[in-house]
């Protein structure tokens, strides 16, 4: 029992830290120590991913309903150092609008343990009580603004069809337990050895749009745009990063740990997804005139990417996948951390249009988001390329050639609405000015997310043999 | 000096990052200080590609001053130059000064905009250098960023359009030739260029959606690459990007433009799409051989009837552009030589007309043709000049354009007659369209109010000229400057295609003996 415990080590300790925060704060200043928290989480996030990072070896515990392994370690690297980038980003902007309670830090903190017990799940139920641990958290963050009615809305659209995904789930989860008698994911492959019965295909069909959900791939993204619009920036920035890895993480290790012996029969539907996602990114996002919208059609249209290597079913395309998500976690927190300064009087502006010839104003900053605008779209030398390079090349080495031809395409099409920006940033007229520098955090985020979208090209910073390790103990 | 090539190609992005660090401020100092930097930079990377060039042995087919060094994935970063691409870096580093100098008069941004040719330089010299497919298509789509920017930020009045347009055409095609390579990377284990070309891709005919592909994959592949060099050649009728994009950018971007950047396409077919599917070469060859006689008249028809004078030249570029590929798909010695020459030349020909047209430009600010007229009487010395690159756009023997035209047209007469006789007719077409321009910009009396006291060229602008004056007539009356250098590689080239086509022939005949043995 204590050598489990010691397994689920990390994840125990973030939620005692969660709890303890909450007395401490309950009973010390309340949201007078909010900022304090904010860093200080931010810094646990750090500590953990740090001693996360220097694990190895497979470890099972709870009877195999709770892995740490290889895979597991690198997502929960890359969510611990999302999480706490959002965090660290978010205070000052949270804080001058008096949304910085010091209930966020705490939820952003149990949200992130849900997240890491659903890369490591290694079982139905684990799975689940991560999800949802996850979820419950984050439906509240998104209506952090109580006096905001798009917030209040976008919490209610997140939390309505979140259940309804969850809902999916469950029936899919059920129906699976019921067709091959477990809920463990080494029990579940076992019974597929003779291939999937109906039963097993039906549970297998709804998990898979369960996680669609979850991922925000189409033609399950509907709420993406809404939540994204009207949740608080900081929390959009959330929402586009670290859930995403664990959605991918889990949607990765349920095809591979529990269906690992039937790729078959899952490929085509992640390669659907995976198509379809990418279009409707591409194809919706251009006529978008808030930013935030735009940059949730546009992680549906890489979360297609990222599905492509999934899609690929093999080791190679798990890699793929980790790298893509890496890849696009480090753009979106430059992305996000332009987004955040965008400011007028003091009022956050979403608008595309107030970007006028920001180029001229602040040429810097400008520039560190013309580099993110184009990695994002995936052209050279940016490091975005190479995600979608490693995902190319996956796809076409798992037979599934069409699909990397349709995602070239839709990538020319997405183009259009990064050079939009660029578009308006450089090109265009010049008006009313956005108000001058941001704060300093944001600025440095910004900074070290475009630096290392140009220098990554050298070697993309040695992301590649990690996760090559990670894919291969996920896939054999 | 093991590493000349790397040296070249990133001086220039190392001046770019020296401006774009350590200079302040946007005033005439700091805009004088800019230009200079430019133009040092610039020039010593000429004098460098000066020792590549020396270093160069003309003889050896293969590639020369070779640099590897592991990289992601499996790929490597492999630079080298043989006889087909030395020239082109030379053309490079030969033509940025001079690019760099004819902007000493803009004062819009003017750090971001020398920022933006440097890096363009480093760019295009790599795509010229790399030896490795993603590397290569690293350089060459990386190109359009500071190309969409200096359309964008300092074009005309119709820029975003252009821009867009540009950029989003160009990405469609080569995105198409990223998923080949990555068919390539798969099929061949390596990205190694060397490697691939001697890497017999499947010729096997299939079916594919119930369509029958002559030449299997190697057609597929071919066509893959084809859509992305026939769009930044720009083949016809895929071209239509090119008009906009050059009456659009600053007199500087459209040089690079002509001179350097649609060569990047030719370059493609001879690196790429020869050596490499020589099967799907032969079977889509006779298809570029047309498409090209019909770029050659159809686009000079065009150019004809147009009244904007950078237009004009666009389709003129089109149109001897159309010589480059019609000679590369003739695949023998007299066309590729041709092609490569015409390159050559076409760019010290375009880059000096469009210098030329932004010459009365920055006077008159308009580039209508009905505008002007009689220049000659105020601008003696710019009417001689245009008048040389006017007979050199023509192909007047002693330039360089007689030249290429001349050997592509032999190359392809060998080959396919009446593709030749169609693109012969080009030549007097282009004669037509040039002279008439020359006359109704040049000759005539002086009676437009506004030209009564426009100035002849500056000492600036002369200088600027004097280089691209001595090349095309240098080239023009000693060919083998040029045939010389590039000779013992395009004669491995062709005589690599030619065998691989033998074979595929001799292995179809055999296997249609054999059904009929049957």
């Amino acid at each position: 029992m204590s050598a489990d415990l010691a397994i689920a080590l990390p994840e125990i300790m973030l939620a005692l830290y969660a709890m303890a925060a909450l007395m401490g704060a309950v009973f010390t200043g309340k949201d007078q120590v909010a900022g304090l928290l904010t860093w200080l989480t931010g810094g646990v996030f750090v500590l953990l991913a740090l001693w996360i990072g220097t694990g190895d070896g497979t470890h099972v515990a709870f009877a195999g309903s709770f892995v740490d392994d290889g895979f597991a370690r690198f997502a929960k690297v890359t969510i611990l150092l999302a999480a706490a980038a959002v965090l660290v980003m978010s205070q000052e902007y949270m804080a001058r609008r008096g949304l910085l309670r010091f209930e966020y830090p705490i939820l952003i903190a149990l949200a992130t343990v849900g997240m890491m017990v659903m890369v490591s799940a290694g079982d139905l139920i684990t799975l689940y009580m991560g999800l949802e641990l996850q979820s419950l958290a984050l439906y509240v963050v998104a209506a952090i603004r109580r006096d905001s009615a798009r917030s209040t809305e976008a919490g209610l659209k997140y939390f309505v069809l979140g259940a309804l995904s969850s809902g999916l789930l469950l029936y899919g989860a059920s129906l699976t337990y019921g067709y091959a008698g477990t809920t463990l994911f080494s029990g579940i492959i076992a019974s597929t050895q003779d291939g999937v019965s109906l039963g097993l295909l039906f549970g297998l069909v709804f998990m898979l749009a369960g996680f669609a959900f979850k991922v925000s791939a189409a033609p399950f993204h509907m709420w993406t745009p809404d939540v994204y619009e009207g949740a608080p920036t900081p929390v959009t920035a959330f929402f586009a990063t670290a859930p995403k890895v664990a959605a991918m993480g889990l949607f990765a290790r349920v095809v591979f740990d529990a269906f690992g012996g039937v790729v078959g029969d899952w490929q085509q539907i992640v390669a659907f997804l995976s198509v379809a996602s990418m279009f409707l990114g591409a194809v919706a996002a251009i006529g978008q005139k808030n930013i935030k919208r735009l940059m949730a059609y546009s992680s549906i249209a890489h979360m297609g990417f990222a599905l492509m290597g999934l899609a690929a079913g093999t080791a190679f395309g798990v890699q793929a996948m980790l790298i893509y998500m890496a890849i696009y976690v480090t753009m979106n927190i430059g992305t996000f951390a332009f987004i955040l300064s965008m400011e007028k009087d003091g009022v956050p502006v979403t608008d595309i249009a107030a970007l006028n010839m920001y180029s001229r104003r602040e040429p810097l900053k400008a520039l560190a988001m013309l580099v993110l605008l184009f990695s994002l779209a995936g052209v050279p030398p940016m490091v975005g390329f190479f995600g979608k390079f490693y995902v190319l090349r996956a796809a076409y080495d798992g037979g599934l050639g069409w699909l990397a031809v349709a995602g070239v395409i839709a990538s020319v099409i997405g183009a259009f609405y990064y050079l939009r920006i660029v578009y308006f940033m450089y090109f265009g007229e010049e008006r009313e000015a956005l108000d001058p520098a941001g704060s300093p955090v944001l600025w440095g985020f910004l900074m070290a997310s475009a630096a290392m979208m140009v220098v990554g090209v050298i070697n993309l910073f040695g992301i590649e043999p990690l996760a090559a390790a990670a894919a291969a103990t996920l896939v054999n | 000096m093991g590493n000349l090539l790397s040296l070249t190609t990133f001086i220039p992005l190392v001046g770019a990052a020296i401006l774009a660090l350590f200079l302040r401020g946007d005033d005439a100092p700091a805009q004088r200080n800019a230009k200079w930097v430019a133009l040092v930079t610039t020039t010593f990377t000429f004098v460098v590609s000066l020792f590549i060039l020396a270093e160069f042995d003309p003889t050896n087919p293969g590639f020369q001053m070779v640099e590897t060094r592991e990289w992601l994935l499996g790929l490597s970063y492999k630079m080298g130059v043989d006889g087909i691409s030395v020239l082109f870096v030379m053309l490079t580093t030969f033509l940025m000064p001079l690019v760099i100098a004819s902007c000493w008069e803009v004062t819009t941004r003017v750090k971001e905009y020398m920022i933006a040719f440097l890096v363009l330089e480093t760019l295009m010299l790599g795509v010229f250098m790399a030896l490795d497919l993603v590397l290569f298509y690293l350089f060459f789509e990386a190109g359009l960023i500071p190309m969409f920017l200096i359309v964008g930020i300092w074009g005309g009045k119709d820029r975003i359009y252009a821009a867009f347009k540009f950029f989003l055409y160009t990405f469609l095609g080569s995105v198409l030739m990223l998923v080949a390579m990555v068919a390539m990377f798969a099929q061949a284990g390596t990205t190694d260029i060397t490697v691939l070309m001697t890497h017999q891709f499947g010729s096997e005919t299939f079916s594919l959606l119930g369509i029958q592909i002559v030449g299997g994959m190697q057609t597929l592949l071919w066509l893959a690459f084809f859509a992305s060099f026939a769009v930044k050649m720009p083949m016809w009728p895929v071209h239509t990007w090119l008009p906009d994009a050059h009456v659009q950018a600053p007199t500087a971007g459209s040089v690079v433009l002509a001179a350097i950047l649609l060569k990047m396409g030719g370059y493609g077919f001879l690196r790429f799409s020869l050596p490499m599917f020589p099967v799907g070469t032969e079977v889509m060859g006779p298809m570029v051989l047309w498409l090209s006689a019909i770029a050659i008249v159809y686009t000079s028809l065009v150019a004809l009837v147009q009244t904007d004078m950078k237009k004009l030249i666009a389709y003129s570029s089109v149109a001897h552009m159309g010589f480059v590929t019609m000679g590369i798909f003739a695949v023998n010695r007299q066309g590729v030589d041709g092609a490569i020459f015409q390159m050559i030349s076409h760019g010290f020909i375009s880059g000096a007309l469009f210098l030329l047209v932004g010459v009365i430009y920055d006077r008159m600010h308009t580039r209508e043709i009905a505008a002007y007229g009689g220049l000659v009487n105020r601008m003696p010395a710019f009417a001689l000049v245009f008048m040389l690159f006017t007979m050199a756009n023509v192909g007047l023997p002693g330039t360089s354009g007689f030249v290429g035209e001349f050997l592509t047209l032999v190359g392809v007469f060998q080959v396919n007659t009446w593709v030749a006789f169609v693109a012969a007719t080009g030549v007097i077409l282009s004669a037509a369209y040039a002279l008439w321009l020359y006359r109704r910009v040049v000759m005539g009396d002086l009676i437009k109010e506004a030209l009564k006291s426009i100035t002849d060229m500056t000492q600036r602008e002369k200088a600027i000229f004097a280089p691209l004056i001595v090349a095309t007539i240098a080239l023009g009356i000693y060919p083998s400057l040029v045939t010389d250098i590039i000779g013992s590689s395009t004669q491995a080239l062709v005589g690599q295609v030619q065998t691989a086509q033998a074979d595929y022939a001799a292995a179809r005949q055999l296997a249609a003996a054999e059904g009929e043995g049957e």
